[in-house]
């Protein structure tokens, strides 16, 4: 071993900055940061300054004014005197409903096609196939727009339910009627109606639901209680007690209780005037919109889940089958668990694309927050970019809470390292 | 130290390139030098504005930007027609995207105002009416208590629908539409009972119909709706010629000045109103920036107002509107040019 002759001191010189490895990158990183901004501060510059030429400024006070126009599908009270902020919040509680089911749907639908895509049947694997091709490759507006086609022009319209020899007839037990403005579904009634609780905001939640809810979770927990107490008896004697009718009972009976203390009964949709009253009115704007991403959003979901499952090595199978798992417990015990480490990252952009896609809705005139904030809203009082920014902003977090919840599940599943 | 210095040349590069991007300036002389007038009107309402088969747009609205064209570049084809939807025609008119918009715009307060626009005048007062299928056996908008209406969304009528069920505390279902070719199909579909925007534009639509017959528009007028032309806040000079070229254009009717005798008026009317109007005397073009025979060229390209009238909607085309309010203030009605002197 040389000791090493100390470095000799190199006095410094501004061309170091480029041609010296040790101060490069820095001096790029600078560059390129300070080119950014400048870029940035341009932008914002820019519009401001046009803003000031075309004498407009940059507040938010219009969303306290009152909004004038009414919204379709309202799930907070909602009424043509309120401002725009509530009208916005209508407009994003929508996009959450669609969003929602829209995910849940597409996740349920893509499991089955993906699975059904692996199957060792050659007509269901490409049948499935051909779903997914043609359903990822035709834009989603295209579907939309079919779609809202389809149920515009193939359902009938509320007048042909009339008369003494109506052209429609309702299905199911004339409980629901398809028209080609909503689908008319029956609603609850409660002849001992408990109230609702108010939330501040003319938002309240009936009592019922809150007692539902509870009965539901309550229910659920006890039987955690009591499946562990069975797994506890089963180490212990090797023998596991019966439970499935306690566990029965305890998920059902608190609610047919509840039923019967409330008197729920249901209320039929019926014809009356122009349109169906008295049950609820599902618009043909949300179904048609549903329906599009879950059948467009379903056909990438089944390419992630069959990658998923292609990704788990055959030798897991066989090891499981030697075992003497049975097919069903293999896939469920063995396959899936691991198939989801693979499968939940591009998951998650699945679920942001959908939510983001959803603003396809003016498409339908689905009134999201794109119809409302971003669209009549700013229409009327003509605060484009205001509305536009806050839009963004809108989504950003939407986007981020969403990716935020699913990281968390990803943490879970995936391979621990210890 | 050194980063400051950077920082600052930036910052005024930034600075002089920002005021580049301005879409401020003289409207007449950015026309003038482009040699095209840039106008804004609708996706497509016959008898307003509308393309035929071969591109060439035509209609009541589509005169306006003609006449316009022709006053101010002496070429009525000189035009370029941007086709804008309720959502995005105010956008394109204050980013300068189009020199002016002829495309059914209502005035109203805040749009004058807040959204810094100037309507230069009112080439057609509509109201806002329902159109209902006959079979519905509707005689008034009183009856559509519960009906499901179709509504384009982005538009005063959205707001006057609301405020007229409220009034007369009657409930119903509004379908929001984006553009009217999609509310069209819709109504015809069934999947909405009434229909519901300006009268004329009610009118128009049905001429569309296969079956027109077989749709009534209510007798209900619900909203005053002046539409007129509007053009950008904060240059008079070109809001004073779109505003008089639409006074020429009425004052030429009210003046017995046609398309067909407009050169044989010009050149020896015993009328002094028609002359400085023609500018056989009087330079009146000189004090808005153009020639002394601008009107004359305006009313040219389509002839006068009511010339323009009968040959897009009046009673003889399929859209079938009377002249109502529209008629000369002489004739009983709105139409009232300012007095060219």
């Amino acid at each position: 071993m040389t000791e090493l002759s100390a470095p000799e001191k190199v006095p410094f010189r501004l061309s170091m900055l480029v041609y010296d490895r040790r101060y490069r990158s820095m001096t790029f990183q600078v560059v390129v940061f300070i080119l950014f901004m400048a870029i940035g501060w341009w932008l914002v510059d820019n519009t401001l300054r046009n803003l000031a030429i075309m004498g407009k400024d940059f507040n938010f006070s219009f969303l306290w004014q009152r909004a004038g126009y009414d919204i379709p599908q309202t799930p907070i009270p909602y009424t043509a005197d309120d401002t725009h902020f509530r009208a916005a919040m209508v407009g994003l509680l929508n996009t959450l409903i669609v969003s929602i089911l829209g995910c849940i749907a597409a996740t349920v639908l893509g499991v089955i096609i993906g699975v059904a895509r692996l199957s060792k049947n050659w007509l269901i694997a490409r049948l499935m196939t051909i779903y997914v091709e043609i359903f990822r490759n035709i834009p989603l507006l295209l579907w939309i727009l079919i779609i809202l086609a389809v149920f515009t022009e193939l359902l009938p319209p509320p007048n042909a339910f009339r008369g003494e020899n109506p052209t429609a007839s309702m299905i199911l037990f004339d409980s629901v009627a398809l028209t080609n403005r909503y689908t008319a579904v029956p609603t609850l009634t409660m002849s001992n109606d408990p109230g609702s609780l108010p939330l501040g905001a003319r938002i309240t939640i009936d009592w019922a639901v809150i007692a539902f809810a509870v009965a539901l979770i309550g229910g659920w927990l006890v039987r955690r209680a009591i499946n562990g107490w069975a797994q506890r008896a089963q180490d212990r004697s090797g023998r596991r007690p019966t439970t499935w009718w306690i566990n029965l009972a305890v998920m059902v009976l608190p609610s047919l209780a509840l039923i019967r203390y409330f008197g729920i009964d249901l209320i039929e949709p019926e014809l009356r005037g122009f349109n169906f009253t008295g049950g609820m009115n599902l618009q043909n704007a949300l179904v048609v919109l549903w329906l599009a991403l879950t059948l467009y959003t379903a056909a990438f979901i089944a390419e992630i889940v069959r990658a998923g499952i292609m990704a788990v090595s055959k030798g897991q199978t066989e090891a499981a089958y030697a075992l003497g798992l049975q097919p069903n417990r293999t896939m469920r015990l063995v396959v899936l668990p691991q198939a989801l480490r693979v499968i939940v990252p591009p998951l998650i952009s699945q679920y942001l694309n959908l939510t983001k896609n959803s603003s396809l809705a003016i498409a339908v005139g689905y009134m999201d927050l794109r119809g409302t904030l971003g669209g009549t809203t700013l229409n009327q009082t003509g605060r484009e970019l205001e509305s536009i920014v806050l839009m963004m902003l809108i989504y950003l977090a939407l986007s981020l809470i969403i990716s935020g919840v699913m990281n968390i599940y990803n943490a879970r599943v995936r391979l621990k390292e210890r | 130290m050194k980063t400051t210095a950077l920082m600052g040349t930036v910052a005024a590069i930034a600075l002089t390139g920002g005021a580049a991007f301005a879409a401020e300036g003289d409207t007449l002389a950015q026309v003038k030098q482009r040699g095209e007038l840039i106008c804004g009107v609708h996706t497509g309402l016959a008898g307003f504005a509308a393309p035929d088969a071969n591109g060439n747009w035509s209609g009541f609205d589509v005169a306006f930007c003609k006449a316009l064209a022709a006053a101010v570049l002496g070429d009525a084809t000189k035009v370029r027609y941007v086709p804008t939807t309720g959502q995005t025609r105010f956008t394109a008119l204050s980013s300068g995207e189009v020199d002016v918009l002829a495309r059914n715009s209502t005035w109203t307060f805040s749009r004058d105002t807040d959204l810094k626009l100037d309507f230069v005048g009112v080439n057609y007062y509509d109201g806002q009416g329902f159109m209902v299928r006959r079979d519905l056996g509707v005689t008034s908008a009183k009856e559509l208590d519960g009906a499901t209406i179709c509504i384009q969304t982005g538009t005063t009528t959205e707001l006057n629908l609301a405020d007229y069920f409220r009034a007369n505390n009657m409930n119903y279902q509004p379908v929001n539409i984006d553009t009217s070719a999609e509310g069209e199909q819709q109504y015809i579909a069934g999947a909405c009972d009434a229909y519901t925007t300006d009268a004329s534009g009610l009118a128009s639509l049905r001429a569309a119909f296969a079956d027109p017959e077989n749709h009534v528009i209510l007798p209900e007028i619900i909203s005053k709706e002046p539409l007129g032309p509007a053009v950008r806040h904060g240059d008079s000079n070109w809001a004073d010629i779109a505003r008089w070229t639409l006074y020429a254009l009425i004052a030429a009717e009210e003046y017995g000045v046609t398309s067909a005798n407009i050169d044989e008026l010009a050149a020896n009317s015993g009328n002094p109103d028609v002359q400085r109007l023609l500018g056989s005397t009087d330079n009146l073009g000189a004090m808005i920036g153009l020639d002394a025979e601008w009107a004359k060229r305006a009313i040219k390209a389509s002839g006068n107002y009511g010339e323009i009238f009968a040959s897009t909607i009046g009673e003889q085309t399929p859209i079938g509107l009377a002249r109502g309010l529209n008629a000369q203030w002489t004739q009983g009605g709105l139409q009232y040019a300012m007095p060219f002197r």
